[in-house]
C-alpha cells in the first residue's frame, strides 16, 4: 500500500499550479487527499506528478451572500468540510450544506476533505456532488486556457469521471441561495455512520402561500451519476417517479430491490421534512 | 498481608503508554537503522492457477531492489511445504503451502514472490514487475462447491475433503426416531476474520559476530516461531532468539505459524547479512492472512413434551480454506463446544472439513464455539418455539446441574482429552441474567412500543467456553538485590493487560508491592519453554505457572530471612517487599535477602553492605548448599490435566424498523463466569471487546467472495468492522464467581468469552421482532428485508 512513484509540485502561485498541470498530462490535482491518497496507496491511480494546491493564496474561503443575483454560498477550493460545516452564514443562506456535510464521513476526515475536491472527484455516493447537482449550482475552473464557469448539470460525466479537462483546477463551487418560500431537507441511510450511504435523498421545495409550487429530489449512490428529479408535478406519488429516473443496482452491501425500497421509504419523508420546513420558514419571516 | 490485589480493579498499567502513543510494535524496531532493508510480496493475483513461468528479470534492474526469491531459490527444510502444525488422525488428506508458491496457487493472496529492497516503495514498485505466467483454474468458492466437488482445491484431493470425523454419546439417532417430537434445521454461518489493528510484521536481524538470529515478530507464540525457524533456516535452536514486542492485537490469527514472511524475512537477514522488516498491509492481511467462521449445519432434534433433548444429531461442514496448517482446531471445537451448558442424553456430531480456494482458515476469538452456539441456541429457540414454551424454561430443563460436576460429555475435546465440565451453576447464571435484562417484564415493553408503531425482539443465548488449554506454560520469578521482581512468562501478549494483572497475583503471593513487579512475555531469551496466547489460556496457565513460581520464591525469602533474623518461617509474613517477624520490630528488607542469597565474594553496592549486618550460612559447608542455588529466584510450571470450562449468557433487545429494516441495539446483558476474577477491570474490558466484535460477527462483517474468488471488500471500507457508533453504549454486566478445581487460584479463561454467543443472540431477538425464522449469520437490513419479501410472500401463499 505505497504509492508508484511520482513528482511533486506545491506551487505558491495559480498560475504556476496551471503551468504545472498544463505541461504533466498525468497530472493530478492534491487537495484535502482524502480519495486521492487512498486510490495513490492502492495503486489504483498513479499519476507521473501531483500539484499540491494547500499552498495556494485565497482559496480557503466560505462566503454567504443573501443578496442579489449571486445570492449563495461560495465555497473554494481549499475550504474543508469541516469548515463548511461550521459556518452558521453558510446554514442560514443555504440550509441543506450542513443537513448533508454532517452525512459526509467522520470528523478526521471533514477536517482535512475539501467539498470542492469531493464535487469533481464525482463519486455518485458522495453527498456534495448531489447537493450541488440539485441546487442548480455551478464550479468556477481555471487553466492555462482561461477560466470558465461549469454548471452542475454539465459536471458529471460518469462514474468518478467529471467533464474538468485534466489541466483544469476547480477553484470555486456556487451553491445558490434557498429562496423565501424554499424548504430543503437530507436523509440518508448507512450501514455504518459516516459510511458512504445505501440511498440518500435531499429534496428542495418552493412554496407560495403554504402550497408547493416546485419540488425536486436529488438522489445519491442510487445512480452512477447524481440524479435529480422533477417531482412537482408527481406529488402524489413522488418516489415512482425518482424510481422512473433511477437505476438501483446491487453490491455487497445491498440489493437493488432493498435500495429502491429504501428509495420508497425516503422519499415520501424527505419530501415531507422540506415541505414542512418550508412552511416553517415562512411562518418564522412573517413573524419578523 | 496489606490490601488484596488479586480480585481489585487495578487499573491497567500498559495504557499509559499504548495511549500515548509509546508502544513499540513490529514495525517501529530498527526504525533508525540505516542497515535496514524492507520487503514487499508477489501475491498471486488468481484464486486457483498453476505458475507456468516467473520471470524476476526486470525486478533488479529497479534501483533500490537488494534481493528477490522465487520458490526456485529455497533450498533444503525451506523448499518444503510449510508446516501442518496440528495433525490429527482424520485429517488424512492435510496440505499446506510452501514459503514460496510451488507450481500452483490456490487462493488470492497466496505468496509466490519475495523482494527486499532499500524501502517499501521501491520493494512494491519491483513486485509490479514480476511478470507471471498464469494457467488459470476454475475455483471452489463457499461450502456448496467445495460439497458438490464438480472442481477440485488439489488434484490428489478429489472430494474436497480434508477430513471427516465423528463423535456419538449414546445413540443420538435412535432416540430421535423414538422421542414424541423433532424439529429438523439448516443452519449457516458465515467467513469473517480477527482484523486486528496491526496485521502481521517480523524483523530479523542476524548478528554474524555471534552468529546469532533475532527475530521480532507480531505473534502469539514466540518459542512456536523460533522452533519454526531454527527447524526451516537450519540453525541449532541456540542461535535463534525469538523477541515478540507489544503487539496490536491478534485475536487468533497471529497464533498460526510460521507465516512464509517469518521465515523468509530471517532467511533475508541471513543471506544479505543486513536487518530486514516485512510489514503487513490492510490488503494484504484480508487477502493472506487466517479468516474463520463459514460452516453449514444440518440439526436433527428428537425431544419431550418439556423441551428436554432426548437426542441430537449435527451434521456439518466446514470451510477451511486452501490449506490446513493449523489442523481441525476450529471444527472439533464447534463439535464440542456446541452442547453449550445442557446434557442432551444422546448426541452425534459428524463434520467434513472441506477445501475450498479462499484463504485458509485457522482459529479466531471463540474458534468454533460461535458457530456451535448458534447451532445448539437455535435449537433451543426451535424447540421453545414449537411447544408454546418460554425460551428460558426449556433451556433449564436441559442444563447440567450445579450438584452434576465434573460433567463427563462423553466427547474428546480440542486438547486430545476428555471433556468434563469442572465447575458452574448455570441455572444461577440464568436467574442473573432474566433479571439484568429484564426477561420477565419485556412482554410489557414490546406493546409499549408496539403502541408507538416500534418492533422490539429479545433473545438470549448461553455458552461454555474451555479455556486455558495445556500442556503447559512455565514463569520464572527473580527478585533482585534492589527488592525489585523480575517476572518472566514465554506466552505472549497482544493487549491482555499482563503486566497488570500478572502483577497482582505476584504482588499478593510474594508480598511484595505491584509498582515494583516487572512482566516479561513473549521473550524466548527469558523463558524458552512456553506455548502461547490462545484458547483464553494465558491467565489460567501463565497466571497459575506464575503464582507457583513466586510461592518458591516466598519459600526461599523466607527460610533466608528466617536464618538472618534468628526466627521461625512460621513467625515471618512479608508485606510490601519487607520481611518481619510477626508482632516484633526485627525485619530484613527482601532486597537484602536477595543479597545473601547470593555469596557473592565482592560488595559492590549499597544493598550488599546493607546485608552485613546478617549472618546466613554455616561456614563449615558449602556457600551454596547441594541442593540450593545462588539468588532469590522461584521458577515452576503449570500443566493441568485438562481444560476448565468458563461460561456465560448474554440476553440482548433489539429494535427493526418495521421501514427500513434497520437493526438497533437497545438493550445488551451479559452474566459471565470465569471463576475468581483477578481483575474485574480486564475481564469487563475483555467482554466490551469480545461483545464489540460479536456484533460485527452478528450485524455488519463477513467476506464477500465472489464466484471468481476474489474478495470484494478487502479493506475498511467495505469490510464493515463497526465503529464505535454501532456498538452499544452500555453493556450491562453481571458476573458470578464459580471458581475452578483445577488450579491454584480458582480461575478460568475470560477471553473469547464476550464474542461466543453474538451470532446467537442476534438471531434470537431479531426473530423474536421478526416472527418468521433466522437461519443464517451475520445479517444486514438488505438480508432482513429480502426475508420479509420471501415471507410475506409465502403468507399470501406465493
Amino acid at each position: 500500500m505505497k504509492p508508484a512513484p511520482f513528482a511533486f509540485r506545491r506551487p505558491a502561485t495559480l498560475d504556476e499550479a496551471l503551468a504545472a498541470l498544463a505541461g504533466e498530462p498525468g497530472a493530478k490535482v492534491l487537495a484535502g487527499g482524502q480519495s486521492l491518497v487512498p486510490l495513490l496507496s492502492m495503486r489504483l491511480a498513479a499519476p507521473s506528478m501531483l500539484v499540491d494546491i494547500n499552498a495556494l493564496p485565497d482559496l480557503d474561503h466560505v462566503t454567504a451572500s443573501s443578496e442579489g443575483d449571486e445570492a449563495g454560498v461560495r465555497i473554494g477550493a481549499l475550504a474543508r468540510h469541516a469548515h463548511v460545516l461550521a459556518s452558521a452564514e453558510a446554514a442560514q443562506v443555504q440550509p441543506l450544506l450542513a443537513l448533508a456535510l454532517s452525512h459526509v464521513a467522520h470528523p478526521t476526515i471533514r477536517n482535512r476533505g475539501t467539498t470542492v475536491g469531493s464535487i469533481v472527484h464525482a463519486d455518485a455516493a458522495a453527498e456534495m456532488p448531489m447537493v450541488l447537482r440539485l441546487l442548480e449550482g455551478s464550479v468556477d475552473v481555471a487553466s492555462v486556457r482561461g477560466r470558465r464557469t461549469v454548471p452542475a448539470a454539465e459536471l458529471f460525466a460518469g462514474p468518478l469521471e467529471s467533464t474538468l479537462a485534466h489541466d483544469e483546477i476547480a477553484l470555486e463551487a456556487f451553491f445558490p441561495s434557498l429562496p423565501d418560500g424554499g424548504g430543503v431537507a437530507f436523509q440518508e441511510i448507512a450501514r455504518r455512520h459516516g459510511d458512504y450511504a445505501l440511498v440518500g435523498v435531499a429534496a428542495v421545495v418552493q412554496t407560495e402561500g403554504g402550497e408547493v409550487t416546485g419540488a425536486r429530489l436529488g438522489y445519491v449512490s442510487v445512480s452512477d451519476v447524481p440524479v435529480v428529479v422533477d417531482v412537482t408535478d408527481a406529488l402524489d406519488d413522488p418516489a415512482a417517479a425518482a424510481l422512473a429516473e433511477l437505476e438501483p443496482t446491487d453490491d455487497i452491501h445491498a440489493t437493488a430491490a432493498y435500495r429502491a425500497h429504501l428509495v420508497k421509504v425516503l422519499t415520501p419523508r424527505v419530501l415531507a421534512d422540506a415541505i414542512h420546513h418550508a412552511r416553517e420558514r415562512s411562518a418564522q419571516r412573517k413573524k419578523q | 498481608m496489606t490490601t488484596k490485589l488479586f480480585g481489585a480493579k487495578v487499573p491497567r498499567v500498559e495504557d499509559q503508554r499504548f495511549l500515548r502513543g509509546q508502544g513499540r510494535y513490529v514495525d517501529d524496531l530498527l526504525h533508525d537503522d540505516p542497515r535496514l532493508l524492507h520487503s514487499a510480496v508477489l501475491r498471486s493475483p488468481h484464486a486457483h492457477a498453476r505458475i507456468l513461468d516467473i520471470d524476476v528479470s526486470d525486478v533488479l534492474d529497479v534501483d533500490g531492489v537488494v534481493a528477490v526469491w522465487t520458490y526456485d531459490d529455497l533450498a533444503g527444510a525451506m523448499a518444503e511445504p510449510l508446516p501442518l502444525l496440528i495433525p490429527h488422525p482424520t485429517l488424512t488428506h492435510g496440505r499446506t503451502q510452501y514459503a514460496l508458491a510451488k507450481d500452483e496457487v490456490n487462493y488470492v493472496g497466496e505468496a509466490i514472490a519475495f523482494v527486499v529492497a532499500v524501502d517499501r516503495y521501491v520493494a512494491e514498485d519491483a513486485v509490479a514487475r514480476i511478470r507471471v505466467d498464469y494457467e488459470q483454474l476454475e475455483p471452489v468458492v463457499g461450502i456448496a462447491a467445495a460439497r458438490a466437488a464438480a472442481r477440485v482445491v488439489h488434484d490428489d484431493v478429489p472430494d474436497n475433503v480434508g477430513a471427516r470425523m465423528e463423535q456419538e454419546n449414546g445413540d443420538a439417532r435412535a432416540a430421535i426416531a423414538a422421542a414424541p417430537h423433532t424439529l429438523t434445521l439448516e443452519l449457516d454461518v458465515e467467513r469473517s476474520a480477527c482484523t486486528p489493528m496491526e496485521g502481521r510484521g517480523t524483523v530479523a536481524r542476524w548478528d554474524p559476530d555471534t552468529s546469532r538470529l533475532t527475530v521480532w515478530s507480531s505473534t502469539q507464540t514466540s518459542t512456536g516461531v523460533r522452533g519454526c525457524v531454527a527447524a526451516k533456516l537450519g540453525l541449532d535452536l541456540a542461535k535463534v532468539d525469538v523477541v515478540t514486542p507489544d503487539v496490536g492485537g491478534g485475536f487468533g490469527v497471529k497464533i498460526n505459524h510460521p507465516w512464509p514472511e517469518e521465515l523468509l524475512v530471517p532467511l533475508a537477514a541471513m543471506t544479505l547479512g543486513r536487518p530486514v522488516k516485512f510489514t503487513e498491509d490492510r490488503r494484504e492481511h484480508f487477502i493472506s492472512s487466517a479468516h474463520e467462521r463459514a460452516q453449514q449445519h444440518h440439526v436433527e432434534v428428537g425431544f419431550d413434551d418439556d423441551g428436554r433433548v432426548l437426542g441430537l444429531n449435527v451434521e456439518f461442514w466446514h470451510d477451511h480454506g486452501a490449506y490446513t496448517p493449523y489442523g481441525l482446531i476450529v471444527p472439533i471445537i464447534t463439535s464440542t463446544q456446541l452442547l453449550g451448558p445442557y446434557k442432551p442424553q444422546n448426541y452425534r456430531v459428524a463434520f467434513e472439513s472441506l477445501y475450498t480456494n479462499t484463504v485458509i482458515v485457522t482459529p479466531y476469538r471463540g474458534a468454533g464455539r460461535p458457530q456451535g452456539c448458534f447451532v445448539m441456541e437455535r435449537t433451543m429457540d426451535a424447540i421453545a418455539a414449537y411447544l408454546g414454551k418460554d425460551r428460558t424454561e426449556v433451556r433449564s430443563t436441559n442444563f447440567i446441574q450445579p450438584d452434576e460436576f465434573p460433567y463427563e460429555h462423553g466427547l474428546v475435546f480440542q486438547d486430545g482429552r476428555e471433556l468434563t465440565y469442572d465447575s458452574g451453576d448455570y441455572p444461577a447464571s440464568l436467574a442473573k441474567l432474566k433479571q439484568l435484562v429484564g426477561w420477565d417484564e419485556f412482554e410489557d415493553f414490546r406493546a409499549e412500543m408496539a403502541a408507538q408503531g416500534r418492533r422490539v425482539g429479545i433473545g438470549l443465548a448461553c455458552y461454555v467456553e474451555g479455556t486455558g488449554v495445556g500442556p503447559y506454560e512455565g514463569a520464572h520469578v527473580h527478585v533482585e538485590t534492589s527488592g525489585k521482581v523480575k517476572v518472566a512468562t514465554g506466552l505472549t501478549t497482544q493487549g491482555q493487560g499482563h503486566q497488570t494483572a500478572f502483577a497482582q497475583i505476584v504482588a499478593d503471593t510474594l508480598g511484595v508491592r505491584f509498582e515494583d513487579v516487572e512482566i516479561t512475555t513473549g521473550d524466548t531469551r527469558k523463558m524458552p519453554y512456553a506455548v502461547g496466547t490462545f484458547a483464553s489460556r494465558a491467565a489460567v496457565m501463565s497466571g497459575s505457572a506464575i503464582h507457583l513460581a513466586a510461592l518458591r520464591a516466598k519459600e526461599k525469602a523466607l527460610r533466608i530471612a528466617a536464618e538472618a533474623l534468628e526466627a521461625s518461617e512460621d513467625d515471618l509474613e512479608i508485606v510490601d517487599g519487607v520481611v518481619s517477624v510477626r508482632g516484633t520490630d526485627a525485619s530484613i528488607d527482601l532486597g537484602t535477602v536477595a543479597v545473601l542469597s547470593n555469596p557473592l565474594r565482592y560488595a559492590f553496592d549499597e544493598a550488599s553492605k546493607a546485608a552485613t549486618q546478617f549472618s546466613v550460612g554455616d561456614p563449615g559447608k558449602p556457600p551454596v548448599a547441594e541442593d540450593d542455588e545462588p539468588g532469590l529466584e522461584g521458577k515452576d510450571f503449570y500443566s493441568p490435566a485438562r481444560s476448565t470450562f468458563a461460561n456465560g449468557m448474554h440476553a440482548v433487545i433489539v429494535e427493526t424498523d418495521p421501514d427500513t429494516a434497520e437493526i438497533t441495539i437497545l438493550k445488551y446483558a451479559v452474566v459471565h463466569d470465569c471463576g475468581h476474577l483477578i481483575n474485574p477491570m480486564i475481564v469487563e474490558g475483555q467482554i466490551h471487546g469480545g461483545v464489540a466484535q460479536g456484533v460485527g460477527g452478528a450485524l455488519y462483517e463477513r467476506m464477500a467472495y465472489d464466484d471468481s474468488g476474489q474478495l470484494l471488500n478487502a479493506s475498511f471500507m467495505d469490510f464493515l468492522m463497526p465503529y464505535v457508533t454501532e456498538v452499544p453504549t452500555t453493556i450491562d454486566i453481571d458476573h458470578l464467581e464459580t471458581p475452578s478445581p483445577l488450579n491454584p487460584l480458582g480461575i478460568k479463561g475470560a477471553g473469547e468469552a464476550g464474542v461466543i454467543p453474538s451470532a446467537a443472540v442476534f438471531a434470537a431477538a431479531i426473530e423474536d421482532a421478526e416472527g418468521f425464522p433466522i437461519t443464517a449469520m451475520p445479517i444486514s437490513p438488505s438480508e432482513l428485508f429480502e426475508l420479509r419479501l420471501a415471507h410475506a410472500n409465502d403468507a399470501l401463499g406465493g
